[in-house]
C-alpha cells in the first residue's frame, strides 16, 4: 500500500534472456525504444490537442476561434479574455471561492469521519460490527446519481436545497473512503495497540498516536481523490443548486456557453483553463500519490 | 515525529511482558464511537435517501403539492416506466452507447498499459498525459469538444477534410452523429484510466511464465492469450463492471452538450431520469427509472462476474 514506487519499477518482463540482451548493442536497443516511444509519443500529441486547442482558443477573439485553418498561435493574443472572466460581469471568483469552500470542508470531512471509522472496523472488535460493515458493502455499489432525486426532495425538506451544504454534508461521510482506510488498517500488526494498552495507553492514544501516524499517505491519497471529486462535480450541484450565487465552478463555466456552445468561446476556454489549473497542479504535483489511490480504491 | 517514536517504544516493549486476555480488546462501546461521526453521516445523507428512493418510486408527488400532496400508487410508476416507449428507447440508446464506448475503453486502455510497460522514452510523461482527461471536470471537457466538433468550422471535421473526406459528420447537430460523438469523448476521457489500472496489475504478472513461454518458443499472441490475458481478467471483469454502472448513470455530459437531443437522439436513459425528474418534475417516476436501471445493471453485473468465474490466472 505505501509502495509509492511500485508504478516505475524497470521492465524486466520483456521476454528476452539475460544473454540476448547482453549481445543487443546500444545502438539497436535504443531504435527498438523508439520503435515504441514513436508511435505512443505521436498518440499522446495527439491526446493533447483538445487541451492546446483550449489554450490557445482562450486567447483568441471570438470572431477568431472559428477561422480555417486553425490558427494555433493566435495573433493578436487577446490576454484580457483571462481579465473578463476573472473579474467581468460572468466573474468566476465567487464560484472559485464557492469550490474552495466546499471541497475543504468535504476534504476534512471525509479524512477524519473516514480515518476514524476504517480504523475501528479493522482494528476494534464490538458487538454488531460485522453487520454495519455488510450495510457499507452494499452501500458501496450504489452510483451516486440514484440518490439525486431522494437527495434532492430531502435536502428541500431540510431547508438545505440551493445551499453549498448540500454539496458538502453528503461528501463529508462517506462509504468508500471508510473502505479505503480500513484496508490500510488492516494491514498493520495487532501488536502495536496490544503492548500500547498494556503499558495503559488508552484507546484514542492508541489510535491517535500509534496507527494514525502510519497512516499519512494513505490519507494524503484519500485527501487527493476527494478534493478532485468535488472540484469536478457537476451534476449534484446542477441538481441542487439554483441561485448563480452559489454556483461551484464547474456550474459557472456554463455561463460562458449555451447548447450551440455559441455564447463566447475565447472566454469559455479561459474560464476552463482557470478553472483546471488547482486541480492540475495537485494531479502533476501529486500524481504518483494520486495514481496509487486510484488503483487501490479499485481493486486489491 | 513524536508519535512514530511512541509507537516504535511500544513495540519494544512488548515481548517481556505476559499477555492478559482482557487487555486485547478495549470494550465494545469503544469501537461505535469510533463509528459513530461516519456511521451517523451516512445514515443521514445515503442510506435515508436510498430507503426513500424506493418509498419515492411507489408515490406520485410534484413539487407544488409539498409533502402532505405525496401519494401512495404502488407499483403503478414501474408498470409506467416498463411500457413507456421514451423509456425503451432511451435504454436502447444506453445500450448502444455503453455497449462501444465500455469495450473500447477497456481494450483500448489494454493496449495502450502494454505498450507502457515497455522500455520506452520518456514512460512516466506519457503515463501522465494519457490520465490527464479524467482529472478534468466534464464541463470543460464538454465545451472543448462541441466546439471541437463544431460541423462546419471545428477542428475535428478541418482534420477530416483534410485528409480528403468530403462528407464530414454532422456530430452533435445530427440525429445520427450525437452518439458516436459522445462515445469518442467517453474513450479519450477513460482510455487513461483504464490504462493505469491495466498497468499496475501488468506489474503483478507472473514474470517467470513470460521467461519459460519465452524459452518454450511461444509467440507474442500465444503469450499474450495464454498469460497477460488470464492474468489481467479479474482487472477486466473489474473494469467492465464499474464503467457499464458509470455510463449507465452518468448524465454530465449529456446535460451539457445535447440535452438528450437533437430531438430525442441522444437521450439514453440516465437523462431520461433527470428529464422527468428536474424537468417535469415527476419525481417517483424518476425514481422508478433510477431503480429500474440499476437492478437492471446489477444483474448484467452478476452475469458478467458469474462468465469470468474459474478463467483468472489467480484462482
Amino acid at each position: 500500500m505505501t509502495d509509492i514506487g511500485v508504478l516505475d519499477r524497470p521492465v524486466t518482463r520483456t521476454a528476452t534472456s539475460a544473454a540476448d540482451r547482453k549481445r543487443r548493442t546500444g545502438r539497436q536497443r535504443r531504435l527498438r525504444r523508439w520503435a515504441w516511444g514513436l508511435p505512443l509519443w505521436l498518440l499522446a500529441v495527439l491526446f493533447l490537442a483538445p487541451f492546446a486547442w483550449m489554450l490557445s482558443t482562450s486567447l483568441k477573439r471570438n470572431v477568431d476561434a472559428y477561422v480555417v485553418p486553425m490558427q494555433w498561435i493566435p495573433d493578436p493574443a487577446q490576454w484580457s479574455n483571462y481579465l473578463t472572466v476573472l473579474v467581468g460581469e460572468n466573474s468566476l471568483l465567487p464560484a472559485f471561492g464557492n469550490s474552495i469552500f466546499v471541497a475543504a470542508f468535504r476534504v476534512a470531512g471525509e479524512l477524519i469521519t473516514a480515518t476514524m471509522a476504517g480504523y475501528a472496523f479493522a482494528r476494534l472488535k464490538f458487538r454488531g460490527r460485522d453487520k454495519v460493515f455488510l450495510i457499507y458493502l452494499a452501500t458501496a455499489i450504489i452510483p451516486s446519481q440514484l440518490l439525486l432525486v431522494p437527495r434532492f426532495v430531502y435536502f428541500q425538506q431540510l431547508g438545505l436545497y440551493d445551499s453549498l451544504w448540500a454539496l458538502i454534508l453528503p461528501g463529508m461521510f462517506t462509504v468508500l473512503g471508510t473502505f479505503l482506510m480500513r484496508q490500510f488498517f488492516v494491514s498493520q500488526p495487532a501488536e502495536f495497540a496490544e503492548a500500547a494498552r498494556m503499558d495503559g495507553a488508552g484507546e484514542w492514544q492508541i489510535f491517535s498516536r500509534v496507527y494514525l501516524p502510519l497512516a499519512t499517505p494513505v490519507m494524503a491519497a484519500l485527501g487527493i481523490l476527494a478534493f478532485v471529486w468535488s472540484w469536478n462535480d457537476y451534476e449534484t450541484p446542477l441538481v441542487l443548486i439554483s441561485d448563480p450565487a452559489n454556483y461551484t465552478l464547474p456550474l459557472s463555466l456554463t455561463n460562458f456557453t449555451d447548447e450551440q456552445g455559441a455564447i463566447s468561446p475565447g472566454l469559455a476556454m479561459a474560464a476552463s483553463t482557470v478553472s483546471i489549473i488547482p486541480v492540475l497542479i495537485v494531479f502533476l504535483l501529486l500524481q504518483r500519490r494520486f495514481i496509487q489511490a486510484m488503483t487501490h480504491t479499485g481493486i486489491k | 515525529m513524536t508519535a512514530t517514536t511512541v509507537a516504535h517504544e511500544v513495540s519494544v516493549a512488548k515481548p517481556g511482558r505476559q499477555r492478559r486476555a482482557d487487555v486485547s480488546q478495549p470494550k465494545g462501546w469503544v469501537g461505535w464511537m469510533f463509528i459513530a461521526p461516519n456511521l451517523i453521516g451516512v445514515v443521514a445523507f445515503t442510506l435515508i435517501p436510498l430507503i426513500s428512493v424506493v418509498a419515492l418510486s411507489m408515490s406520485k408527488w410534484n413539487l407544488v403539492s409539498g409533502l402532505g400532496g405525496i401519494r401512495f400508487v404502488g407499483l403503478d410508476n414501474f408498470a409506467g416506466v416498463l411500457t413507456d416507449p421514451g423509456f425503451w428507447n432511451a435504454t436502447l440508446r444506453t445500450v448502444i452507447y455503453a455497449g462501444l464506448s465500455v469495450p473500447l475503453t477497456v481494450l483500448l486502455g489494454l493496449g495502450l498499459a502494454m505498450a507502457l510497460n515497455r522500455d520506452i522514452p520518456g514512460r512516466a510523461a506519457l503515463r501522465v498525459i494519457f490520465f490527464l482527461p479524467y482529472v478534468v471536470t466534464v464541463v470543460a471537457i464538454g465545451m472543448i469538444w462541441l466546439m471541437l466538433m463544431n460541423p462546419s468550422a471545428g477542428l475535428v471535421n478541418q482534420a477530416l477534410r483534410g485528409l480528403g473526406l468530403e462528407q464530414v459528420p454532422g456530430w452533435f447537430a445530427s440525429s445520427h452523429w450525437g452518439l458516436p460523438a459522445l462515445i469518442v469523448i467517453a474513450i479519450w476521457s477513460g482510455v487513461g484510466y483504464t490504462a493505469t489500472i491495466y498497468l499496475s496489475a501488468l506489474q503483478d504478472a507472473p514474470t517467470h511464465l513470460y521467461e519459460a513461454a519465452a524459452m518454450d518458443g511461444a509467440g507474442a499472441w500465444t503469450r499474450f492469450r495464454t498469460i497477460t490475458w488470464p492474468s489481467v481478467l479479474p482487472t477486466t471483469v473489474f473494469l467492465l463492471v464499474t464503467l457499464f454502472i458509470g455510463a449507465s448513470q452518468g448524465f454530465g455530459l449529456i446535460a451539457l452538450i445535447t440535452a438528450g437531443g437533437p430531438g430525442d437522439a441522444t437521450t439514453v436513459v440516465s437523462y431520461y431520469m433527470y428529464q422527468n425528474g428536474f424537468q417535469f418534475y415527476r419525481f417517483g417516476y424518476a425514481a422508478a427509472i433510477g431503480m429500474v436501471t440499476f437492478v437492471g445493471v446489477l444483474i448484467l453485473t452478476l452475469l458478467t462476474w458469474r462468465a469470468q468465474r474459474g478463467r483468472s490466472l489467480h484462482d
